[in-house]
């Protein structure tokens, strides 16, 4: 960046103000204070040495044209209640009505100008606390600038998904939605989403999950080839809680997914999952950051790209085992499968470990296709792109596996293997 | 009347070729080392040849240079399988045309189950050839029966393709492909080795009812033993990339009394 470029950067950040009404305003001032004092980041920033954030932070959000992939809508056969954004903007016509057992469902633009919400002692905090030991000002912006969201409050066991659907109708639409998510002691919940969004979003979701209680997640990220995503997770797990998340991506030209997971109770369980299929002007990032903060937890860190036609793929993953969390366990994994020499997965996995019974292992590979069962497959009459496909798929598995649901994990599969028939054909 | 005309329609299918190889010369891609060295062999429909020979002599390179395996150069001669040259097809369209080679050393292909494959497999021939696709089903029912005869327990039949098979459990697996595919020229590379005698037993007779007159096999093998389960036409010695000598049965026999010295030295 630029001097210039910095000035109107800065100048542009003086100039940013929050609604400073209702129960978030404080919340939201105090993280535009955070984001000014940070400043937003550059390409020079260590923890965006692989990703160029410039498009993300930049005053426009670039152009991205609409893609209609002509398919059916993801989850279609999934009984699920579905809450619609279009460009950023709740669609009430679209959306299901927002009552549902075990479930208080409401949004943060509804309620923005109440004074008083169960949400106010969460919205920004998590944010808040995963700005240390690294700083996430694009998470802070969010906190300040978000136009909505969904704020649930899980009480107990939900009998279906809640199913977050973003539409992307405009091409220079730029979203920021934020999300928070209270899944109380006995609660579990499952939330998908899927969609583009917006040419630009940025999207938060705060996470706080008691004793007990468990959190699903899987989501797939619009198909459109140029839209940008930056989307934060920050979770907090009480004892015995459990954590699940997976993530689906393809197409897209720059994807910022980042996950910070805190595991505060003993016996907590976090999974964190992904699979990217990237071909052509694809950037995609995954950074994780799980701190093991007591007794007894697990983590779990499952990554597979499979990349193309020069895409990119990106992992950083990091393992923070603070001093008395014993009996830790923490497993990362991620892989890339190249299909062709233009293509390049950059890894940086990092252990920190400050307690002594600990077992953790990380591993990083990146390879072409195995040509021994790719020949394999072919002598068996399976012509050599179906082949390729199955092995891609073969490859991507493991990240899928991580689903609890058979039927999200079922459609996620069968997308995929449809993108990849297509592309084949 | 009628059983001159069986006699007849025996004749020519005895007749018919399969597998015609003529003076194949294989290199390799990546160094300049020449494998095969000028291989002539002739398979009629229905036979069953079986070649032996030292380590290292070209079986198995002949075997992959017709299934079509990356790597090597064929740098002169042909191969026609009824009456289509193999060398110049995709290893896909080479199975489709009735090619099928059980590997010596089988692939594991973890993330894919072996039934997925195995239909993937089934189907896309039947594409290849204009037939209907069979149902999932259909597959079912007929893979079934194909794995019990093998002794192939449902178990493995879920589990991805070779992984963590035992060596044995890998070769009875080639045969259920093979029994699955139903191939016109079939090429056992080494089927036997990591056998055990009842397992050589059932491959064999998996083998042995696959044998027809529209079937052709090429069987690689070090040991007499197998041959005594597939009685093979004819036997070939190979050695140093050339088949140098053909006989009946007892040319394993032979081999297994008296090693290679003698049939070596006597081409030397
Ligand atoms: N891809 C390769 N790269 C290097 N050398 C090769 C390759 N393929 C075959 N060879 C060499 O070619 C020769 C023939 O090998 P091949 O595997 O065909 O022998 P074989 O007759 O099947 O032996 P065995 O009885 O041990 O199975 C050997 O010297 C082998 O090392
Ligand atoms: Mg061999």
């Amino acid at each position: 960046m630029s001097v210039a470029d910095a000035n109107t950067a800065a100048n542009a950040l003086d100039a940013l103000s929050v609604d400073n009404t209702g129960w978030a305003a404080d919340a939201r001032s105090s993280a535009l204070a955070r984001l000014r004092e940070m400043g937003l980041q550059t390409k020079r920033d260590e923890y965006w040495r692989y990703t160029d954030p410039a498009t993300l932070t930049s005053q426009d959000a670039p152009q991205a044209a609409l893609f209609d992939a002509g398919e059916k809508p993801l989850f279609d056969d999934v009984e699920r209640l579905k809450i619609v954004f279009v460009d950023g903007v709740f669609d009430a016509e679209a959306s299901d009505d927002l009552s549902l057992e075990n479930v208080e469902i409401s949004r943060l633009a509804e309620t923005a100008s109440a004074d008083i919400h169960w949400a106010k002692t969460l919205y920004g905090t998590l944010e808040s606390n995963g700005q240390d030991p690294v700083e996430r000002p694009l998470a802070a912006m969010n906190t300040a600038l978000a136009s909505d969201g969904v704020l649930m409050r899980v009480t107990g066991k939900v009998s279906k998904p809640v199913s977050l659907i973003y539409r992307h109708k405009s091409e220079s639409s730029d979203a920021i939605l934020h999300h928070v998510i209270k899944v109380e002691q006995g609660g579990d919940i499952t939330l998908t989403e899927n969609g583009p969004a917006a040419a630009r979003f940025n999207k938060v979701m705060e996470v706080d999950i008691a004793d007990g209680a468990s959190f699903h997640h899987v989501r797939a990220q619009g198909r459109d080839h140029e839209r940008r995503a930056v989307t934060h997770i920050f979770t907090r797990l009480g004892a015995e809680s459990t954590f699940k998340s997976f993530t689906l991506t393809a197409n897209g030209v720059l994807t910022r997914n980042e996950c910070v997971i805190e595991l505060t109770g003993d016996d907590a369980v976090a999974t964190v999952a992904g699979a990217a299929v990237g071909d052509g002007v694809f950037h995609h990032d995954d950074t994780v950051f799980i701190t093991h903060d007591a007794v007894n937890c697990e983590s779990r860190q499952v990554f597979k790209k499979v990349l193309r036609n020069g895409a990119v793929g990106v992992f950083q993953g990091k393992i923070l085992v603070k001093e008395g969390a014993q009996k830790t366990d923490g497993y990362q994994i991620s892989q890339s499968l190249l299909l062709d020499e233009d293509s390049q997965f950059l890894a940086k996995p990092e252990l920190e470990i400050y307690a002594d019974d600990v077992a953790c292992s990380h591993g990083s590979t990146s390879g072409a296709i195995d040509e021994d069962a790719l020949f394999y497959l072919q002598s068996r009459g399976v012509p050599v792109k179906q082949a390729q496909d199955l092995l891609v798929l073969a490859f991507l598995a493991e990240a899928l596996e991580e689903i609890d649901s058979d039927a999200l994990s079922e459609a996620l599969h069968q997308r995929l293997e449809d993108w990849l028939a297509r592309r084949s054909a | 009347m009628q059983m001159t005309l069986v006699l007849v329609v025996k004749n020519v299918s005895k007749e018919k070729k399969m597998l015609e190889i003529k003076n194949l010369q294989v290199g390799l891609e990546e160094e300049d080392k020449q494998i095969l060295k000028g291989v002539d062999l002739k398979i009629g429909a229905g036979e069953v040849h079986a070649i032996m020979g030292p380590n290292g002599s070209g079986k198995s390179t002949l075997s992959y240079v017709l299934s079509g395996k990356d790597g090597y150069e064929v740098t002169g001669g042909s191969a026609v399988l009824n009456g289509e040259e193999l060398l110049e097809m995709e290893p896909e369209e080479r199975a489709a045309a009735g090619l099928f080679l059980a590997f010596q050393y089988p692939v594991e292909i973890p993330g894919v189950g072996n039934m997925t494959f195995l239909r993937t497999a089934v189907n896309a021939q039947r594409k290849a050839r204009g037939e209907e696709e069979l149902s999932a089903g259909e597959f079912l029912k007929v893979i079934r029966a194909k794995a019990m005869e093998l002794e192939i327990d449902a178990d493995m039949l879920k589990r991805p393709v070779n992984v963590g098979f035992s060596g044995g459990e890998k070769k009875r697996n080639e045969i259920l492909q093979m029994a699955m595919l139903e191939p016109k020229m079939c090429i056992l590379d080494e089927t036997d080795s990591g056998l055990d005698v009842d397992a050589m037993k059932l491959v064999s007779q998996g083998v042995n009812a696959l044998r027809s007159e529209g079937r052709s096999f090429l069987v690689i093998t070090h040991y007499q033993r197998l041959l005594d389960h597939i009685k093979p036409d004819v036997v070939h010695i190979m050695a140093n990339g050339k088949i140098i000598k053909s006989g009946g049965p007892e040319l394993a026999l032979e081999v297994e009394n008296n090693g290679y010295a003698d049939l070596l030295a006597e081409v030397a």
